[in-house]
């Protein structure tokens, strides 16, 4: 017969429990989402989705979509300044992100020219907000300067506040920045890095071969139905 | 202050709440007390002071969620004056158990402590915390936390180790 073995410590007790138990952590983690979304208080959800430029990560609030973001910016250092800036409440909830997560398929399949989803422009504000709002005019396969988006954007001399504004747009790829480029026809600073900016027109100016995208400073008036609904 | 997002809280501590609640409600009733848990502190997340131990939040209220349930059963059951003290009545079927995975008699020979003690073990073992967190989520002192947990590994070591070393029914 066998005797009980002697046992080093209390804890070993436990250690024949497993320390996870993803099958019941998936389920619960659903659940979690689902209870939060009931309750209005999922204030966040986010999802990652694979694209030809890397890792994207995406973010919703309930008013719209708050933040797209690039691996090069850094995942994590996102969600932390999602949860100091919108708010804690965050959750990996891919449901809510389904409508941007496909246009940005099609997007980088080249069969989407304009986005169709409603913003929540809360991380821009002031001029960059401004700016950010008359991005969209310019027109899927072609380019503005830095110049003439100041211009229009009602201060002809704010060039630089425009490359800032650029640089920190929180909805890259949706709101099109990578279409702000030089006056001299250099590309100019990227916040997915220059070689993504090149990728993006690249791949417009296939889709929209008509158009020619070196062209600088072609601005085209916003199409009559407005693609994009900014808040 | 930075606060970070609540799904990381989630990862880090989801697995450690859910052995909590298994260990003191038993595995069928564990799920619904973790999603409680969960969706009580998401909600209560943004007003947690920064820089306090966020363990001993959640085991605070997955305790408190504990005790809901068992109000909840005693309800529909038997009336009963204090719903801490109660124990759980042991359900008979008790398959045997499977090392390294979660279907293990070692739920049973806890349902078989007394509540307190139950609570001490799962708080300070499964749940890593220091006997004086244990202690303000139970109420009482330090000391009195530690006993309890002495008493019910004690109590473990009579009933789960006996049974699993010599595969002894029970």
């Amino acid at each position: 017969m066998m005797t009980t073995p002697p046992i080093a410590g209390d804890e070993e007790m436990f250690a024949g429990l497993p320390v996870d138990d993803d099958a019941a952590q998936q389920r619960l983690h659903a659940r979690l989402v689902a209870a939060a979304a009931e309750a209005g208080i999922l204030d966040v959800a986010y999802c990652t989705i694979d694209s030809p430029v890397g890792t994207l990560l995406l973010a919703a609030t309930d008013e719209g979509v708050v933040r797209v973001a690039y691996a090069v910016e850094d995942h994590d250092a996102v969600l932390h300044q999602l949860a100091d800036r919108v708010s804690p409440r965050v959750l990996r909830a891919p449901a809510r992100l389904d409508g941007v997560a496909r246009e940005i398929d099609e997007y980088f399949a080249g069969r989407r020219h304009a986005f169709d989803v409603t913003l929540d422009l809360r991380l821009a504000q002031g001029f960059r907000r401004t700016v950010l709002s008359h991005l969209p005019e310019i027109a899927y396969g072609t380019t503005a300067s830095y110049a003439a988006v100041a211009a229009v954007s009602g201060n002809p001399k704010a060039v630089r506040a425009v490359g800032t504004a650029c640089a920190r747009n929180p909805l890259p790829i949706i709101v099109p920045c990578h279409r702000v480029i030089r006056s001299d026809g250099v590309l100019g600073q990227y916040v997915g890095g220059l070689e993504v900016k090149r990728t993006l027109l690249s791949l417009e100016a296939r889709g929209h071969s008509e158009v020619d995208h070196r062209k600088v400073g072609g601005f085209r008036p916003i199409p009559p139905e407005k693609p994009l609904e900014f808040r | 202050m930075s606060r970070e997002p609540f799904e990381a809280i989630v990862t880090r501590y989801g697995p450690m709440v859910l052995r909590v609640c298994r260990a003191v409600l038993g595995p069928a009733d564990a799920d619904d007390a973790w999603s409680e848990t969960f969706l009580s502190a998401m909600k209560a997340y943004p007003e947690l002071r920064p820089g306090s131990s966020v363990e001993a939040w959640l085991v605070t209220i997955a305790h408190r969620k504990a005790i809901d349930q068992w109000r909840g059963r005693a309800r529909r059951a038997v009336p009963v004056a204090d719903p801490s003290e109660l124990t759980e009545p042991a359900n008979g079927a008790s398959a045997h158990g499977v090392p390294g995975t979660w279907e293990t008699d070692l739920w049973d020979a806890l349902k078989a402590l007394p509540p307190k003690q139950r609570q001490s073990v799962a708080y300070h073992y499964l749940a890593g915390l220091p006997y004086a967190e244990v202690a303000s989520v139970l109420g009482g002192t330090a000391a009195a936390a530690r006993r309890a947990a002495a008493d019910g590994i004690a109590g473990l070591r009579r009933t789960y180790l006996t049974s699993t070393t010599e595969g002894a029914p029970r």
